[in-house]
C-alpha cells in the first residue's frame, strides 16, 4: 500500500522563519544573518562594524558557537547587547534554526533595538538551508580559503545579499587571486555587492558600512 | 552535516503518516525527492537514516532518492534551462534576473507499506 505524503522535510523551520519575519517587522528590527567557514573573520568584522554603526544604529548580536564564549566576550566589548547560543546543548548542531533565534531574541529589549545581527555557526553548508527570519544574509570569505569556494558551496553564495572578502591585508603573502574569487561569487550571484576588507587592519569598511546602513534604514523607522 | 537532523525528521514524518490500526506495520520503501542544489549529501543521509530507523517500522526500508535538477527561469526573456555548473546567467539574453524553479527540494513523496 502506497501512502502519499508530499511534505517538505524542513517545513517546520520554514514556517517558524515566516512567523519570525512578521514578528521582527512588527518590532521594527532589521535582522542580518552572517555566515562563513570557521575562522573567516565574522567576529572580527562584526566587532569593527559595531564600533562604527553604534550608537546611531542600536544593535544586538546573537552569536552561535559550538562551545566557547570567546566570540561573545569580544562582541560584548563594543557595548552591544550580546547573547550566545551554545549549540552543543542542542546536540552539536551545525547551524542556528529559527526556533532558537526566536527564544533568544525575546531576551533583548527589542523596542530599543534597530538591528539584530546573527553570527551563525562557522559552516558554509548547513546554515544556508535554514532561514531564521532574516531580512538579509551576508557571507564572509577570507583570502586564506580557496578562490573556488563559491562554486563549491553555491547555495550559500546564491542566497546571500552581500559578500565580504576578508583578510586582504594578507594578499601580498599569498597566491590568492582576489579578482577570480570575486568573479566566482558573481557567477553564482551576478548582482551581489562584494566588499574587500581587512577586519583586523580595518581597511575597506566604508562601502560595507554604507550598504548595511542603507539596508537597515530602508526597513526601520524608529 | 545536518543529515542526521534531516534523517530524524524524515523518520518522524513517515511514522506519523502510517495509518492507525495496522498491526506490525513495515515500510518497504520510502520515496524522497532531493534537489541538486539542496545541501544534502546522499551517502551521509543514507548512513544517518540507517542509524535512526533501528527498532522502528522503517528498519528495513529501502530509501529511493530521486535527484531533482536545477531548473532556472529568466524573467527577462522567459527562457528556461537546466543548470549544471552553478553559473547563474541566462544563456540566451545574458540576463541575471532569474528564478530557481526547482533544485532545492528535500521532500518526502510517499512511503510503501508491506501488505
Ligand atoms: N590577517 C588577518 N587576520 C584576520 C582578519 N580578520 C580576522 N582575522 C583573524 O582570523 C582569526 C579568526 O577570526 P574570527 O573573527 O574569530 O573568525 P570567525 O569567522 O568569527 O570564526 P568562528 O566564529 O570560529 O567561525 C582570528 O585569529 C582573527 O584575528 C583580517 O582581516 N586579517
Ligand atoms: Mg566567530
Ligand atoms: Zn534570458
Amino acid at each position: 500500500m502506497e501512502i502519499n505524503i508530499q511534505k517538505r522535510v524542513l517545513e517546520a523551520n520554514e514556517n517558524e522563519s515566516e512567523r519570525l519575519k512578521k514578528f521582527f517587522k512588527e518590532k521594527n528590527v532589521f535582522v542580518l544573518n552572517v555566515m562563513s567557514s570557521p575562522g573567516s573573520g565574522k567576529t572580527e568584522t562584526l566587532v569593527k562594524t559595531l564600533n562604527r554603526i553604534m550608537p546611531k544604529i542600536r544593535t544586538a548580536v546573537i552569536v552561535g558557537d559550538i562551545c566557547t564564549t570567546n566570540d561573545a566576550d569580544r562582541l560584548q566589548s563594543t557595548g552591544a547587547d550580546v547573547t550566545q547560543i551554545n549549540t552543543d546543548k542542542f546536540g552539536g548542531d551545525c547551524h542556528l534554526a529559527a526556533h532558537l533565534i526566536e527564544s533568544t531574541a525575546k531576551e533583548f529589549d527589542l523596542e530599543r533595538i534597530d538591528l539584530l545581527i546573527v553570527e551563525n555557526i562557522g559552516n558554509l553548508v548547513c546554515p544556508a538551508e535554514f532561514d531564521i527570519g532574516e531580512d538579509a544574509r551576508t557571507v564572509v570569505l577570507s583570502v586564506t580559503e580557496g578562490e573556488d569556494k563559491p562554486l563549491k558551496y553555491p547555495l550559500m553564495f546564491r542566497l546571500a545579499h552581500s559578500a565580504i572578502l576578508n583578510k586582504i591585508d594578507l594578499l601580498p603573502y599569498l597566491e590568492f587571486d582576489v579578482d577570480e574569487a570575486e568573479n566566482n561569487i558573481k557567477e553564482v550571484n551576478p548582482n551581489i555587492p562584494v566588499f574587500r576588507i581587512s577586519a583586523t587592519k580595518e581597511q575597506g569598511f566604508d562601502p560595507w558600512i554604507e550598504w548595511l546602513e542603507k539596508m537597515v534604514f530602508s526597513k526601520i523607522s524608529k | 552535516m545536518h543529515e542526521l537532523g534531516i534523517a530524524e525528521k524524515i523518520v518522524e514524518i513517515a511514522l506519523a503518516s502510517i495509518p492507525e490500526g495496522i498491526e506490525n506495520p513495515k515500510v518497504e520503501r520510502m520515496n524522497l525527492r532531493i534537489g541538486k542544489f539542496a545541501s544534502v549529501v546522499e551517502d551521509s543521509l543514507r548512513f544517518c537514516f540507517g542509524i535512526v530507523v533501528k527498532d522502528t517500522p522503517l528498519a528495513e526500508t529501502e530509501l529511493i532518492i530521486e535527484n531533482v535538477p536545477v531548473l532556472v527561469h529568466c524573467n527577462k526573456c522567459n527562457f528556461e534551462w537546466e543548470v549544471d555548473d552553478p553559473i547563474f546567467k541566462c544563456p540566451e539574453c545574458h540576463g541575471t534576473d532569474l528564478e530557481m524553479l526547482s533544485g532545492r527540494e528535500i521532500d518526502i513523496d510517499s512511503i510503501e507499506l508491506a501488505d
